[in-house]
């Protein structure tokens, strides 16, 4: 088997507040391949977009620390970096989309410019060859008549363009791997699948590894190869999406699935998860879906499940699995 | 066609569809802009518009009235003051104080301040704390204090009304700015620039700076007329710009002493600060408009 573009093994990142320790990241570990897109799921505040902060040290500080672990790109472990081969690192070797277009661009500059500064510090371009690299790269993300788009500023621009702009703002290097957190939230639905076409196309070019953060499983299904679905800053289940949708493991994956309202479906009301999401500063010492779980059992509230393979490639944290 | 009011009042929805008039707010504040500009080119200009030294003294001539008074002569058209120098010919070059004082100290206040704002509202925690405590500190201090300190150990200048202002006057761009800063840290796109590998310089530099501008402006034209009402308190204190050099302040407390028998000795000084703080503060209410809607309550 080939290097995965990025290994991430036992990553840990606390948030200290004023009212205890949160353990955003909880030991998660995952790697994902060139070409390959791994979805990120979870509710709000499971550690999903804490985990990508961390790839790319970008973390709150000073309340957020990444504790321990590794992140290997490419073999190169990012934890071990200076700040400033960081720097260099972010945008040529990982780039990140995030969820709002809206306050993605900087107002006041036009897109060329805030394109051309990506490009001009990646490459080193100038003047006209400079202008052609920036009109590719909008012409790349689909956007019609590139050339005169570079001269618009950001209001000027629809929501759609903006995030396409972001788009090729982030495939400038072009990266190794692409983080995109939750890009389409924000955009209407005929959008999105637009951008999502646009992401799968990028990638099939430029063969960059994806991290794909978001709550919609249908996007899931659509784009991702794997699923890692996480709770409590923990990945309760990692596989296939296949394998995920059809034989879920974890009894919180498989309530996930429930929550899908299905066409066609004789249901008076939506199938929902009971309890709430844990409180991520008394994280319970045993499993963290411990209280919201039909098959719990005694143990699950004394000791946290270790990892187990269910098949190859497919693992989950549970104990009925142990 | 409609003679009635009430016709013309009724007719305005239909010719609202081509506006003549800009919404308000927008249109361009040409009295405000017309002072200024006179009181600018009268400083750049003094030398030749003066019709006589703003220096000459003639205790034969002293307290002549304006033109418009019977006593008056257009060899002295605003008339004279106590030592029977013109009056014209001080106001003239009193706008060269004024107006150099005002600006100067603006803009040291402004880049001091708004340097101290970027980096307390970037790097935030400690540094802000600290950056922050010593802002308030500062503005807890009074202007007119600090340059009677000043005036009374180094000697009233220019040069240290100007420092005096801008020392405290930094807080206030320091905070302003700062407040601005810590909305847009907020935004995704400082955010994409660090991922796009942006280092902290870049980031105050090309991201920051520049959309904290238009705040600046509204709050340095604002600054400008509050700045010459200071310096001309602290000349009409003796604090200010030391005489014979005419300034508008330290004119208006020569003439008090003949407010009842010589008024145009004190008011015409008077008159030409409240033309040009109010000249200035009608632009800068307008910029504000214009540029910031949000800054309403500067």
């Amino acid at each position: 088997m080939t290097l995965p573009v990025v290994d991430v093994r036992e990553l840990r990142t606390h948030i200290v507040t004023r009212w205890g320790t949160i353990r955003a990241v909880d030991g998660v570990s995952f790697s994902v391949a060139e070409g390959e897109t791994l979805g990120l799921v979870g509710e709000s505040g499971s550690g999903k977009s804490m985990t990508c902060l961390s790839l790319v040290r970008l973390v709150p500080r000073p309340a957020a620390r990444i504790i321990g672990g590794e992140v290997r790109l490419d073999g190169d472990d990012l934890l071990a970096k200076s700040e400033a081969e960081m720097q260099r690192i972010r945008g040529r070797r990982v780039a990140m989309v995030l969820q709002d277009p809206m306050s993605s661009l900087n107002p006041v500059f036009s897109v060329g410019m805030q394109l051309g500064e990506a490009v001009s510090m990646y490459h080193g371009l100038r003047g006209r060859a400079l202008t052609e690299r920036a009109t590719a790269l909008l012409a790349a993300v689909r956007i019609p008549s590139p050339a005169a788009r570079l001269r618009a500023f950001p209001h000027q621009l629809s929501g759609g363009m903006r995030q396409r702009v972001v788009g090729a703002m982030a495939i400038a290097a072009p990266p190794r791997l692409l983080i995109a957190d939750e890009p389409t939230t924000s955009l209407d639905v005929t959008i999105q699948a637009q951008y999502l076409g646009l992401l799968e196309e990028l990638q099939e070019r430029h063969r960059f590894a994806m991290i794909f953060v978001t709550h919609d499983l249908g996007i899931v299904a659509r784009i991702c190869d794997r699923v890692a679905v996480m709770y409590g800053g923990r990945i309760v289940e990692i596989g296939p999406v296949r394998r995920i949708f059809r034989a879920p493991v974890h009894p919180y994956t498989k309530a996930l699935l429930d929550a899908i309202p299905r066409l066609g479906a004789r249901r008076d009301r939506l199938t929902t998860i009971e309890g709430q999401p844990p409180d991520l500063v008394k994280l319970p010492a045993g499993c963290a879906f411990a209280a919201r779980c039909a098959h719990v059992m005694e143990r699950c509230r004394q000791e946290a499940p270790p990892e187990t393979a269910v098949a190859p490639d497919h693992a989950t944290r549970c104990w009925l699995n142990a | 066609m409609a003679a009635d009011p009430a016709d013309a009042a009724l007719a305005l929805p239909q010719s609202s569809a081509q506006p003549d008039v800009a919404p308000r707010g927008r249109r361009l504040p040409i009295v405000p802009l017309g002072i200024i500009g006179t009181f600018v080119l009268m400083a750049i200009l003094a030398p030749l518009l003066s019709p006589s030294s703003p220096y000459e003294q003639s205790l034969r001539n002293r307290l002549k009235p304006p033109v418009w008074d019977e006593r008056g002569s257009w060899t002295h058209p605003l008339g004279t003051d106590r030592l029977g120098r013109d009056m014209l010919a001080r106001i003239v070059y009193g706008s060269r104080v004024s107006l150099a004082a005002g600006v100067l100290t603006v803009l040291l206040a402004s880049a001091v301040g708004a340097a101290v704002g970027l980096v307390a509202g970037y790097y935030g925690g400690r540094v802000d704390a600290v950056l922050m405590r010593i802002t308030d500190a500062t503005m807890s201090f009074p202007v007119i204090l600090l340059a009677l300190i000043l005036a009374v150990t180094v000697g009233p200048s220019f040069f240290n009304v100007v420092v005096a202002i801008a020392v405290i006057l930094w807080a206030r761009y320091a905070r302003v700015i700062r407040g601005e800063v810590l909305t847009l840290m907020e935004l995704d796109f400082i955010a994409q620039a660090r991922i796009a590998g942006a280092g902290p310089w870049r980031i105050i530099t090309r991201h920051l700076a520049p959309n904290t501008l238009n705040t600046l402006v509204v709050l340095v034209t604002l600054q400008v007329g509050y700045v010459i009402i200071v310096e001309a308190a602290l000349s009409f204190l003796g604090a200010g710009i030391p005489p014979p050099t005419p300034a508008w302040g330290s004119m208006i407390a020569e003439g008090r002493d003949f407010v009842t028998s010589a008024w145009w000795v004190s008011f015409l000084p008077g008159l030409a600060i409240l033309l040009v703080v109010l000249a200035f503060n009608l632009i800068g209410d307008w910029l504000r408009d214009t540029l910031d809607p949000k800054l309403r309550q500067l």
